[in-house]
């Protein structure tokens, strides 16, 4: 359960500000955010990940308000409990796909590199259709491939929470829709809650809610 | 080892990214310390001839041609004594006189004229044929044999003096009985022959036909022309003579190996009078002394390549920080996973390691090999300076 209370933050210099009075997200939600450019989606997406603290209001994440934890303990949090996906799909082109999967557990977050771990990559990247890939470099592979690896990625340390940012915003329909399938799948597989944002309105039926972040917040950009 | 993992996929997939930096990181750490290594053998390669000397008597002048002259056959070279500056040491019993005139060249080399005490005194052996014997006869230095393509059988010519002077030195051409074997050293590029066949050159002696013919009367006439051989044969050897007291011929300079120090010492104090046409000088310090002069250049050497070696440095750790600025999306991504700034730090700190490792073993490899052919390169160095 994810409740986000009186949730009010603003970048330095004014200009942008963020309030979310009340919002909750139930256990194993798939929840899509959209409205227009610059209405705070990617921030609240950021909030929610502990990127930054909010400037006041509570983000509590299965009783846990992490707007309330220090730097560090937020990282730790960040690491162990949530998967990021991106719209650029953020892969390192010095790693193989594997490695990238492998990622989270080699850059120190927390996490550490152990069998069941390479086993769950492998699952993982099977159930993605990826398989035969993973020894490739991700400039071998398309957009889908390397979106699919991202998602590998971000479901590879078993986080509760998935937030994706535009995650299908780089792909063509075909392509988005099976990426989507497959982020469905192995959320539900785990059990996990999943947010994202998008400009994209034909995906918003497939959610089983779509928040108008205008609704939302009555923030001014 | 995670940040060593992925510090060297990095490197990796940036190989020519990182091995110019390798490279020049490599060339930062070993170039001053090839350079020293090579000065410094340098100086000992000049210095080494000279502490090999302990002592040369010369005329008095400057001691600097006298001792470039008797231990590199150098074109400088002091003014002339006489055999009798040899006789007075040898008759003093403190030190083996070896006499030496270079006054004469075949072609780009000098002609050595000396005695067998010089070849085993510098340790010098034979490669091909045998030791120079009887006048006329030659053995090659390895180095002016290998130049010219001559061995045992063949013969040098020595250069007239001057080609325009009617009275000058006539060439004698010499019969090459041997060759050296390389010593790296002058010697390499020296025909050595016996001193005497030196002051033949020089016209002190010669050999020529009988200047008085009797006739079948047994009467006596004298020849209009006297022809002096310029070759020495086992047919006209015994015409050889030389003109004069043997004690006033020409010698460069006398190469002194005294039984001892006390020996040594004694010799220097008797040519001690400022007032004496000769003198003793030491070698090692003239040298020495030049060869620190010359080298002085080293401090200045050192200071330029502190500074290039600051800004070369400075210049990779730009190279390392704009490569790392570029790289900040993908630490964002990081960041984003979860990473902390002590786990970026750790890959960064990862990645200078390695190429510190890199460079350090390429550097260290550098100047093993050029310890390894140390020698050689020290030689080919000297050489470009002839």
């Amino acid at each position: 359960m994810i409740r986000l209370t009186d949730l009010r933050f603003a970048y330095p210099g004014g200009g942008f500000a963020l309030n979310v009075p009340d919002l909750a997200i139930a256990r194993g939600e798939r929840l899509a955010f959209h409205g227009p450019s610059g209405s705070g989606k990617t921030t609240l997406l950021h909030l929610l990940a502990g990127l930054m603290p909010p400037d006041a209001g509570r983000i509590e994440i299965d009783g846990t308000d992490i707007a309330a934890l220090p730097d560090r303990a937020r990282r730790a949090y960040r690491a162990a409990r949530i998967g990021f996906v991106f719209q650029n799909f953020a892969l390192l082109d010095h790693l193989s796909a594997r490695e990238n999967i492998l990622y989270p557990c080699r850059i120190g977050a927390g996490l550490r590199l152990t069998r069941a771990v390479r086993a769950r990559a492998q699952a993982l990247a099977e159930a993605c259709g990826i398989a035969d890939k993973l020894d490739r470099k991700p400039a071998s592979l398309s957009g889908g491939e390397q979106q699919r690896v991202a998602l590998c990625r971000a479901l590879v340390t078993g986080p509760g929470l998935v937030l994706a940012d535009e995650a299908t915003g780089n792909l063509d329909p075909a392509t988005r829709d099976l990426i989507l399938d497959l982020l469905f799948d192995r959320v539900r597989e785990a059990g996990a809650t999943l947010i994202t944002v998008t400009h994209d309105h034909a995906i918003l039926p497939r959610f089983d809610r779509a928040v108008d972040f205008a609704d939302l917040t009555g923030a001014a950009p | 080892m995670n940040a060593l993992f992925l510090a060297f996929a990095y490197l990796r997939h940036n190989w020519a990214r990182a091995l110019i930096l390798v490279v020049a990181g490599a060339l930062i750490l070993s170039v001053p310390v090839v350079a020293r290594m090579l000065i410094g053998a340098t100086q000992d390669s000049l210095t080494a001839r000279a502490k090999a000397t302990p002592l040369i008597l010369g005329a008095r002048g400057s001691q600097l041609d006298l001792a470039m002259g008797a231990l590199y056959f150098t074109d400088d070279r002091a003014e002339p004594v006489t055999m009798q500056a040899a006789e007075d040491v040898w008759d003093s019993g403190l030190a083996v006189p070896i006499p030496l005139l270079t006054a004469f060249r075949t072609g780009e080399a000098p002609i050595v004229g000396t005695s067998l005490d010089y070849v085993e005194f510098r340790g010098l052996e034979i490669a091909q044929g045998r030791m120079f014997a009887v006048l006329g006869e030659a053995v090659l230095g390895a180095g002016i044999a290998a130049q010219l393509g001559l061995g045992p059988g063949d013969t040098v010519i020595s250069s007239p003096e001057n080609l325009f002077d009617l009275d000058g030195v006539y060439p004698l051409e010499l019969r090459i009985t041997g060759v050296l074997a390389p010593s790296g050293t002058p010697d390499d590029d020296a025909v050595l022959t016996d001193i005497k066949t030196t002051w033949v050159i020089a016209g002190i002696g010669h050999g020529h036909d009988d200047v008085v013919t009797p006739d079948a009367d047994g009467n006596v006439t004298a020849d209009a022309a006297l022809v002096q051989f310029n070759r020495i044969t086992p047919d006209n050897i015994d015409s050889f003579h030389f003109h004069g007291d043997p004690d006033d011929y020409p010698v460069s300079a006398v190469l002194l190996d005294p039984h001892d120090d006390r020996s040594a010492l004694i010799l220097r104090g008797r040519y001690l009078d400022p007032d004496s046409p000769t003198r003793i000088v030491r070698p090692d310090a003239v040298i020495g002394e030049l060869v620190e002069r010359i080298f002085r250049i080293r401090s200045l050497l050192d200071a330029v390549m502190v500074i290039v070696g600051a800004s070369a440095l400075a210049a990779m750790g730009l190279a390392l920080f704009l490569a790392w600025r570029l790289r900040a999306p993908e630490m964002q991504t990081a960041f984003r996973i979860g990473a902390g700034r002590l786990a970026i730090a750790r890959l960064a700190a990862a990645e200078i390691a390695l190429l510190l490792v890199a460079m350090l073993a390429l550097a260290a490899g550098i100047v093993l090999v050029v310890t390894s052919r140390g020698d050689g390169l020290v030689a080919w160095l000297l050489a470009l300076g002839r």
